[in-house]
């Protein structure tokens, strides 16, 4: 993070729109603010076009020869596909509404950061080609024509929107800046310009099921490891089945639950829950990853990604699945999975066999989130639980963008935090549930050359929890979101030091009475949970 | 600039109007063939290009959620911001449509030296939005006197409501009042806010100068310089029974007001306008979010290159089996 | 998914709206015809011409008699002299219904077409209801 700027530097944001007029200015291309191009290597895995070695920083990006061919031949084809596409680009009146909704022009003061010009710079260039005015008249009439200068500016903004979905919410016609987002990233992947975090990970879900590019014998590994570390918190060894056949349960994670730190605590807590029932459960170590990078990429490639999911199921024999915290995971799973790979009629309508209740949101697609499951199991009075455990901790809750937005499961997460600790404290209004503030970070964006634009655009989420920290308190920052946790650390110790990043289900993992389990002195972070470690040693 | 210019453009079609009818004597065509063209222009612009946007089709279902979704029978669900079925979507949209529920949720971000962050209600923009349309739905609906003959029952009414405080005379109408107070407000807030200033496109000016320009003549005409309203209504009665007659000596500001909203309703089609067809088609707004209840189906629904199972474990089959993994073949 | 049925059945709402007035008129037959107005008037002696130029009236008449109710109700001033010397007295009544006494055709029928309703009536006692 040498390069990025100090808190008490970058908060100095302006506001001001430039004189110049937007069409005229141009951004900067740098390290902090942008993202590295895809290697070509991974670019060529997914059989994607035009692999080759460029930078955003270069002059010379190698386009191909007909380039604007391509992408205005791939609007074309897109204004076919998708009446969101068309009806976003002609309705908008550009009220303004959502201007300063976008954690990223909080943060940056870039006006084009505004989702009205980040879809200006693309509505442009539609009516340039697709309008009749447009074509006639020119700038007049607010078109431009599509040049390289405008493609970079495209690159530099579609790559500085998390997709989040914040406008979405205020815009009076529902314009959705995250599927005009969407669009603009599947028009510059024709012509091959992608960035690495998002075409990287892509390839390796592909080749191995999950992001990381974890091997079936990592991944069995991590399982085995993270025994080892229950047993030695809990006295309690589980069994965690890979690739079982016949198990009742699929449970699909995002990869960095058994990979990553904070991650790891909430998966140890799954393991906990699942041995504590006595759930009949399987992992894959091919549906390994739950999350879908595909969706920051294209619809064909989200659907490349995701598909394996269905057939892991299909192949295990199970009946129905569960899935683990993590936001845009839970976008695809909710709003896509169903459409693009079903129906899931080898499926059968999940039941928990715990509580006996039938997931009838859940009929069609037949998958679960882990957190309808557990409040679920809270309500029926299925699980023993100690809140005191958790009492070192302040506890408040992010609202990821994608749960809140894409599929709105707000109540289940309170529910389970209430009821596993004792000290939750809500951000103020206007900054959770659906009006939630973005991590800053997703959509791909959650790089180190990127760190810059990231603590800019996570200001409003970091601001928020600011305020319940100095208020309450607060030292965690809870959450179902596999990028959230990724990132949020970083922007927690550059905003409010002092903030860590913890899951909904280590919470759960730490408060679970287990039968059997050895007094419990440390939490599953492995440290002494505190009036409870001295006990002990007397 | 913009601004200007379309200011520039609606005072063109002014005086060309003015030119027209009392330098060349164009009545006919200002008050007979131009309306005739702007209205068979708006309904064939308008239908085709909402059949434009019906041609395309709505691949997936993805509403943005603004509540709690309907999940266990014990979490109190919130239906219209969050609709679970059909109906609930339709009253959603209903709100939205009718009075600007979206809008109303706007806020305004503030960045206070801390650094403190604070989001403050902010709703003159709902409300001069929602003033604006209404009153010129009820204007619009009021000129239904000059339209139809006899006049039907609803529009006295609604012309009573209207003239409630008998201000005036010819009594003041309070959406003329509200309608271009709410105008001056909108174009204002354009002018005036740097950060709106900067998105404005002339396609945002001209529409609202058009429609200051029409409320105003208007306006003009029933408080100020009076025209012959007996000569008008025979006009307008004889467009829409498609006798048109032009009776004389009607004044110059008619053909004025007449040639503005026939360049509205013209260019309605081909601009941001739409948003009053468009809004009805949202796939944001007007789709219940029961993917996991109900399969949508995506008639395209691309043929993609997968990577199988056996793929997967044809690649890693000796590691599998070094880790003791099950395995399908062996 | 189109839901084309559901954009067929708006868009015909939608047109059917839009031209209600055509449809109306279609149907109510009237014409495009100028209300039957008939300005004969009684003959009075010595008034053979109206307080103002006929075109004047036609356009401005309830200007006039707000401004005649205004001076007579608030300042007793009941004589109008007009620019060629004549002199009335300010009265809706007395001096405009005299010569008009036939308010239905000629108030009423052009009111009823545009769709006006004057409060003069809701103090005046009707002509009719005079006799």
């Amino acid at each position: 993070m040498s390069e990025t700027p100090t808190p008490e530097e970058l908060v100095k944001v302006d506001y001001k729109p430039p004189r110049k007029a937007w069409m005229d200015s141009k951004p900067e291309m740098r390290r902090g603010v942008i993202n590295w191009s895809a290697v070509p290597k991974n670019v060529e895995y997914l059989d994607l076009p035009f692999p080759r070695k460029w930078q955003p920083t270069d002059d010379d990006w190698k386009l191909p020869e007909n380039w604007k061919e391509i992408i205005l031949e791939g609007m074309r084809d897109r204004l076919k596909r998708f009446r969101t596409f068309q009806i976003f680009m002609d309705i908008c009146v550009r009220c303004g509404a959502c201007a300063d909704k976008c954690h990223f022009f909080i943060g940056s003061g870039d006006p084009k950061n505004m989702p009205v010009l980040r879809a200006e710079l693309l509505r442009a260039v539609y009516r340039r080609e697709f309008n009749l005015a447009g074509k006639l008249m020119g700038r007049m009439a607010g078109a431009r024509e599509l040049t390289v200068p405008v493609l970079k500016e495209w690159f530099y903004y579609f790559f500085q929107c998390t997709e989040c979905r914040r406008c979405s919410v205020f815009c009076p016609y529902g314009i959705d800046t995250a599927e005009i987002t969407m669009m603009a990233r599947e028009l510059m992947n024709l012509i091959g310009v992608s960035i690495d975090w998002i075409v990287t990970p892509a390839a390796n879900c592909f080749r191995t099921g999950n992001h990381l590019g974890i091997q079936p014998h990592g991944f069995q590994d991590s399982v085995n490891f993270a025994i080892d570390d229950l047993e030695d918190i809990t006295g309690i060894r589980v069994d965690a089945p890979v690739n079982r056949k016949g198990a009742e349960i699929l449970f699909v994670v995002p990869s960095a639950d058994y990979f990553a730190d904070p991650h790891y605590y909430g998966f140890l807590g799954y393991m906990a829950l699942f041995h504590e029932i006595g759930l009949d459960y399987t992992f894959s170590s091919f549906a390994s990853e739950g999350g879908n990078f595909g969706l920051f990429h294209s619809n064909e490639m989200m659907k490349r990604l995701n598909s394996k999911i269905y057939m892991e199921a299909k192949r295990l024999g199970v009946r129905w699945i569960l899935g683990g915290e993590c936001g845009h995971m839970w976008r695809v799973l909710n709003q896509y999975m169903d459409t693009m790979n079903g129906p899931a009629d080898f499926l059968e309508v999940p039941k928990s066999p715990l509580t006996g209740t039938v997931f009838e949101n859940a009929k069609s697609t037949r998958m679960v989130h882990i957190c309808e499951f557990t409040a679920d199991l809270i309500k029926h009075d299925k699980l023993k639980l100690d809140k005191s455990r958790n009492d070192r901790w302040r506890v408040t809750f992010h609202d990821s963008c994608n749960p809140a937005r894409a599929m709105g499961i707000l109540e289940e997460p309170r529910y389970i935090i209430n009821n596993v600790c004792n000290n939750f404290f809500e951000m103020p209004e206007g900054t959770t549930r659906e009006q939630t503030f973005c991590c800053g970070a997703g959509a791909g964006l959650g790089t180190e050359e990127n760190m810059e634009m990231r603590m800019r655009g996570g200001l409003p989420r970091a601001n928020a929890v600011k305020y319940v920290h100095d208020k309450y308190d607060v030292n965690l920052l809870t959450c179902m979101c596999a990028i959230d946790k990724a990132v949020l650390p970083a922007l927690m110790d550059y905003w409010v030091p002092g903030v860590q990043i913890g899951s909904v289900h280590e919470l759960v993992g730490n408060a679970l009475i287990m039968k059997g389990e050895k007094k419990r002195s440390n939490d599953l972070r492995g440290e002494p949970i505190p009036g409870k470690e001295a006990a002990e040693d007397v | 600039m913009n601004a200007l210019f379309s200011l520039v453009a609606v005072v063109v079609l002014m005086l060309l109007a003015l030119f027209g009818t009392y330098g060349a004597g164009l009545q006919y065509l200002f008050g007979v063939i131009i309306p005739y063209i702007a209205i068979v222009t708006f309904l064939v612009g308008f239908v085709l290009r909402v059949v434009r946007w019906a041609r395309s089709p709505v691949p997936f279902r993805i509403p943005t959620t603004c509540g709690q979704q309907k999940s266990l029978p014990w979490i109190k669900h919130h239906e219209l911001e969050n609709p679970s079925n059909g109906f609930s979507a339709f009253l959603r949209m209903a709100l939205e449509i009718l009075f600007f529920r979206s809008l109303f949720r706007n806020t305004k971000a503030d960045l206070k030296s801390g650094p403190k962050l604070v989001y403050g209600s902010n709703k003159w923009l709902w409300l001069g939005g929602l003033v604006f349309h209404w009153s010129l739905l009820v204007v619009f609906i009021r000129h239904f006197r000059f339209f139809t003959e006899p006049v039907p029952f609803g529009i006295n009414l609604l012309e009573e409501l209207d003239s409630f405080f008998q201000v005036g005379l010819p009594i003041i109408y309070i959406t003329d009042i509200l309608l271009l107070g709410a105008l001056t407000y909108l174009v204002g807030r354009r002018l005036l806010d740097a950060r709106l200033r900067y998105i404005s496109l002339n396609a945002d000016y001209f529409p609202l100068f058009l429609i200051l320009g029409i409320g105003c003549t208007g306006a003009w005409m029933r408080y100020f310089a009076k025209v012959d309203i007996v000569g008008v209504k025979q006009l307008s009665l004889g467009l829409f029974n498609l006798h048109p007659v032009v009776p004389e000596g009607i004044g110059a500001f008619f053909y004025i007001h007449l040639f503005l909203v026939s360049v509205l309703i013209a260019y309605f089609p081909f601009s941001k306008l739409m948003h009053m067809g468009g809004i009805f088609l949202s796939p944001t707004r007007n789709l219940a979010n029961n993917n996991r209840v109900k399969r949508h189906v995506n008639p395209w629904n691309p043929v993609v290159k997968i990577h199988t199972y056996e793929e997967y474990e044809d690649e890693f089959r000796e590691v599998m089996k070094e880790a003791g993994m099950p395995l399908e073949k062996e | 998914m189109f839901d084309g049925w559901k954009i067929i059945v708006g868009l015909i709402i939608f047109i059917t709206l839009a031209t209600v007035p055509f449809w109306y008129d279609a149907a109510a037959g009237k014409g495009t015809d100028a209300p039957d107005i008939r300005i004969e008037t009684k003959d009075v002696p010595g008034r053979d011409q109206c307080v103002m130029p006929a075109e004047y009236m036609r356009s401005d008449h309830m200007e006039l008699l707000n401004e005649w109710r205004d001076q007579v109700v608030r300042g007793n001033q009941r004589v109008h002299v007009t620019a060629d010397g004549r002199k009335y007295s300010r009265s809706l009544t007395n001096t405009c219904l005299d010569c008009h006494s036939n308010k239905d055709t000629f108030c009423d029928r052009c009111h009823d077409y545009m769709s006006v309703k004057p409060y003069c009536w809701e103090c005046h006692l009707e002509p009719e209801v005079m006799k």
